[in-house]
């Protein structure tokens, strides 16, 4: 174990650690913009820099391993300046349309102007000029909010595989884009929506939410994916009485917060119209809608003149646990084994 | 499965043999493709080339059908090679012998003539796999989907015995369950033959602990699977079928079969959450709670049961399953009396000992939970079979190579084999409904490979006729490197293209399971 002091408090961890894992043993927070514990780290944005004393520079937290007897202070003035001197470059070319951008109250970089007093730009750089990717279905790429933080083609590359993105230019002119600059559904993106769940900021915007709520009216509920069996947490978030936003659940074991393009995008099926929102009986052979009254009752007086095994049924690899054990008790209770689902299928 | 998702990442090698998991278990692909990046060794086999394909050691490209050949050829070079675990064979294992000597005749070479796989991929494959100290298979219904599925099965866990990879983390044979709860519908009993937790119900003790629990006569006659079903319909022995969330009017083979049998019924009844092509035969249909409607629980594939919590009210009248069941059970003279799903549950941990120390409580604090949990203190299974079988000894069945059902002929001279694609899901009753899903992927894509499209002068996105002595669909055609000459793929999501009026519904003598996999067809150019 390795012993260091962070802002004055002693805590023993694993070499190999890094000062930012010490910090958060400690509950000491550092903001961070290109770091995420599964990806390689890069140390590209600067902004978790920190003082260690005896090294002349500040260093980059997130990709720095602890040293033994090491001294970390991580919220001195010369911490602050740094940290303010990268939101100032980051604002010279961000848009400030604040006031319209999803991302507004879950947004990295309008939380840390907010903690560090940035309100605008000491800078008066260029604005960048792209044109918004909204030609596919699922989400919106405005790469003029664009930090480079490399997050979104890091989860792509590393964890998806599909390596759709890549950045392409340099300095002024970075940008991440899919190959030749075209749109995103010509390229070989599989709509995942690992990258826009990663973006700290309003770069990528998923369609479905869109002018639909402000994080904080939203309340996030954590369920499980209704597609396949993998079975991956997913935390829905609703305003009233609906689902405007999907994110895979990070704390799922299953999953760590990973999604495909099904659990991310294919929720939206909960409130097409085509729903059956009453019960429907045949009369004259059309179905038309009936009570729930009138339902029950004439299929459980057709169920009563069949005899035994002359009723079969089929449950629902679909429904919950609690709805197939109650599919079989009610066809057992009336005594027949002929109950199947589709898993052989 | 026999281990967790969360075991893939860290196995020293993974041998996926009939799963393109990467688009039916997306997440599940992002693992295996993690695990290969840190080193493990990966054996992918299939008749595709799926996009595991580009990351494997080895790729077997075998003909559809042949699984069992292919495995038993691994397991001859594995005894040939001296790479069997003799410790693993001698301690846990019975049956060695018998298995040993039926795979005698299954050299490389042979097993070449059969499969289509070079001898030598086919030792080296064997080689990596029982080489590494940590192996886990995974598989889907590439390996159960066809008339020798369950020989299949059974030659998968030789092969795992044979090299001791079973009962540890990161080694086991897993298969990867394709619904999101098909894990729990067979664990509540949604089967013919077995009660909740597998409990038989042609068995005494647990006969009698229902009937005394439920407090009603039971028949200890075990019934009928859903291929059977549909033939009793059509026998006039069954009258009466209700379904609750499926649709099998699309997703069963030989569809004109089962649309028969549908028809012929006296009574059909319905649950659903659209009016799907099953609900639109039934003379009575009750609209249901959706997924994120209602609470409860799911069982994933590594058999962990997690919570599902209401987000949403449900539309219009529809209602959550089981308020619909306990209704109309209400009506035929069963008192229940759930006020929650939690009550529900807390039946099921009680005549379910796999589940007896789940609950609601512990789920809430300590998120999902791996079956078998016995007690309030268990901490659930995240690997099955650790020093011993669930039997004791785990048993070697001797397996013989046997051709599919249907081969492809003169006149049928194409096999189709079938499967899903990423974007879509089962029936497609709810992705066909996700707007942003259907504008992207609107239709099937018949894959058929350059040297057949040539042949049969069929271009990219041409219209194609695909006929099998069962039926024929229109499709438009995708030209691909996916598939090799001589097999075409397509996907049974979409009711304008239905795949499944092709297949064949002959079955698996044991499990049941028809032939989705291999069927013969013909493909001719059409007019749109
Ligand atoms: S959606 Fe997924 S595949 Fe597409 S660019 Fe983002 S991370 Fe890559
Ligand atoms: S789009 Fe978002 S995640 Fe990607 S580099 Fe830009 S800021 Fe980072
Ligand atoms: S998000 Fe994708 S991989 Fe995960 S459970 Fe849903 S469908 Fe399966
Ligand atoms: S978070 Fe450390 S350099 Fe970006």
């Amino acid at each position: 174990m390795i012993s260091l002091t962070i802002n004055g408090q002693r805590v023993e961890v694993e070499p190999e650690t890094t000062i930012l894992q010490a910090a958060e043993k400690l509950g000491i927070f550092i903001p961070t913009f290109c770091y995420d514990p599964e990806l390689t780290l890069v140390g590209a944005c600067r902004m978790c820099v920190v003082e260690v004393e005896k090294a002349r520079a500040l260093v980059a937290s997130c990709c720095t391993p602890v040293g033994e007897g090491m001294v970390v202070h991580t919220d001195t003035e010369r911490v602050h300046a740094a940290r303010k001197a990268n939101l100032n470059l980051l604002l010279a070319n961000h848009p400030l349309d604040c006031l319209t951008c999803e991302k507004t109250g879950n947004c990295r970089l309008q939380d840390y102007c907010y903690l560090y007093g940035v309100s605008e730009s000491e800078y008066s750089g260029d604005r960048k000029n792209y044109e918004p990717d909204a030609t596919n279905p699922f989400f919106v790429r405005n790469m003029n909010k664009c930090i480079l933080c490399g997050l979104c083609v890091r989860k792509c590359h590393e964890i998806n595989g599909a390596g759709a993105i890549e950045f392409m230019n340099r300095g002024f002119d970075s940008k991440v884009t899919a190959a030749f600059d075209d749109p995103l559904e010509n390229s070989s993106c599989v709509f995942c929506g690992m990258c826009v769940d990663a973006c700290p900021v309003g770069a990528l915007t998923p369609k479905q939410g869109l002018r639909k709520g402000r994080p904080w009216e939203l309340t996030a509920v954590k369920t499980v994916c209704p597609y396949c069996g993998t079975g991956c947490g997913l935390e829905l978030y609703v305003k009233g009485n609906e689902i405007v936003g999907i994110k895979g659940d990070a704390l799922s074991p299953v999953n760590r917060g990973l999604t495909c393009v099904k659990g991310h995008f294919g929720i939206d099926f909960l409130q097409s119209p085509e729903r059956l929102t009453r019960p429907l009986i045949r009369k004259n052979g059309e179905l038309v809608e009936s009570s729930w009254e009138e339902a029950l009752e004439l299929v459980a007086g057709k169920l009563k003149e069949v005899k035994g095994t002359e009723l079969a049924g089929l449950s629902s690899a679909r429904a919950t646990n609690e709805e197939n054990y109650l599919f079989q008790k009610l066809l057992r209770s009336l005594g027949t084994n002929n109950i199947d689902h589709c898993a052989r299928l | 499965m026999t281990n967790s998702i969360g075991e893939i990442e860290n196995a020293q090698a993974l041998f996926v043999i009939g799963s393109n998991t990467t688009e039916t278990h997306p997440v599940i692909g992002y693992r295996v493709k993690m695990a290969q990046k840190k080193g493990a060794s990966l054996i992918v086999a299939d008749p595709r080339r799926i996009e595991l394909a580009e990351y494997a050691d080895v790729f077997l490209q075998l003909r559809p059908g042949t699984n069992e050949a292919l495995l038993n050829g691994m397991i001859n070079v594995i005894i040939q090679e001296g790479l069997a675990d003799e410790g693993f064979i001698r301690e846990r294992t019975e049956g060695y012998e018998e298995m040993a000597a039926a795979v005698l005749k299954y050299t490389p070479e042979y097993v070449e003539g059969i499969t289509g796989v070079a001898a030598e991929d086919l030792r080296q494959a064997a080689r990596l796999y029982a080489g590494a100290d940590s192996a886990a298979i995974l598989y889907t219904m590439g390996i159960t989907q066809h008339t020798k599925g369950t020989d299949s099965v059974l030659a998968v866990a030789n092969l795992a015995m044979v090299s001791g990879n079973i009962g540890k983390p990161c080694s086991g044979v897993n298969p990867l369950r394709g619904q999101n709860n098909v894990q729990g519908a067979c664990d509540m009993g949604a089967l013919p033959v077995v009660f909740t937790g597998y409990q038989r119900v042609d068995n005494e003790d647990a006969l009698s602990k229902f009937k005394k629990a439920w407090g009603v006569k039971l028949n200890s006659q075990p019934g009928l699977t859903v291929t059977e079903i549909f033939d009793s319909i059509l026998q006039g022995k069954i009258k009466a079928l209700y379904v609750m969330g499926e649709n099998p009017a699309l997703s069963d083979a030989n569809l004109h079969h089962v649309m028969e049998a549908l028809e012929k019924l006296d009574f059909l009844v319905v649950q659903d959450i659209f009016l799907t092509e099953t609900a639109a035969l039934a003379d009575v249909v009750l609209p249901a709670a959706a997924f994120a409607e209602k609470q409860g629980t799911f069982t994933n594939t590594e058999r962990r049961v997690q919570m599902v919590r209401q987000a949403v009210n449900p539309p219009g009248e529809a209602k959550p399953d089981w308020l619909i069941l306990q209704e109309l059970a209400y009506k035929l003279g069963i008192e229940w009396h759930y006020e929650t799903p939690e009550d529900i549950f807390q039946e099921i941990a009680l005549l379910t000992p796999s589940y007896a120390g789940i609950s609601y409580q512990r789920l809430e604090e300590e998120g999902g939970l791996q079956w078998p949990c016995t007690d309030g203190e268990h901490p659930g299974t995240p690997y099955l079979h650790q020093g011993k079988f669930s039997r004791g000894k785990g048993l070697f069945t001797p397996v013989e190579y046997r051709p599919p059902a249907e081969e492809p002929d003169e006149e049928y001279p194409l096999v189709l084999t079938t499967g899903r694609n990423l974007f879509h899901y089962h029936t497609g009753t709810m992705t066909r409904r996700s707007n942003g899903i259907n504008a992207f992927k609107p239709e099937e894509m018949v894959q058929i490979s350059i040297d057949d499209a040539a042949r049969l002068g069929i271009n990219e996105g041409d219209m194609v006729e695909i006929t099998s002595r069962r039926g024929h669909v229109k499709a438009r055609a995708a030209v691909t490197e996916k598939v090799p000459p001589g097999i075409i793929f397509m996907t049974f999501h979409f009711h304008e293209a239905a795949a499944n009026l092709l297949t064949n519904n002959e079955v698996d003598p044991v499990a049941k399971i028809p032939e989705l996999k291999v069927c013969a067809v013909k493909v001719e150019k059409t007019e749109p």
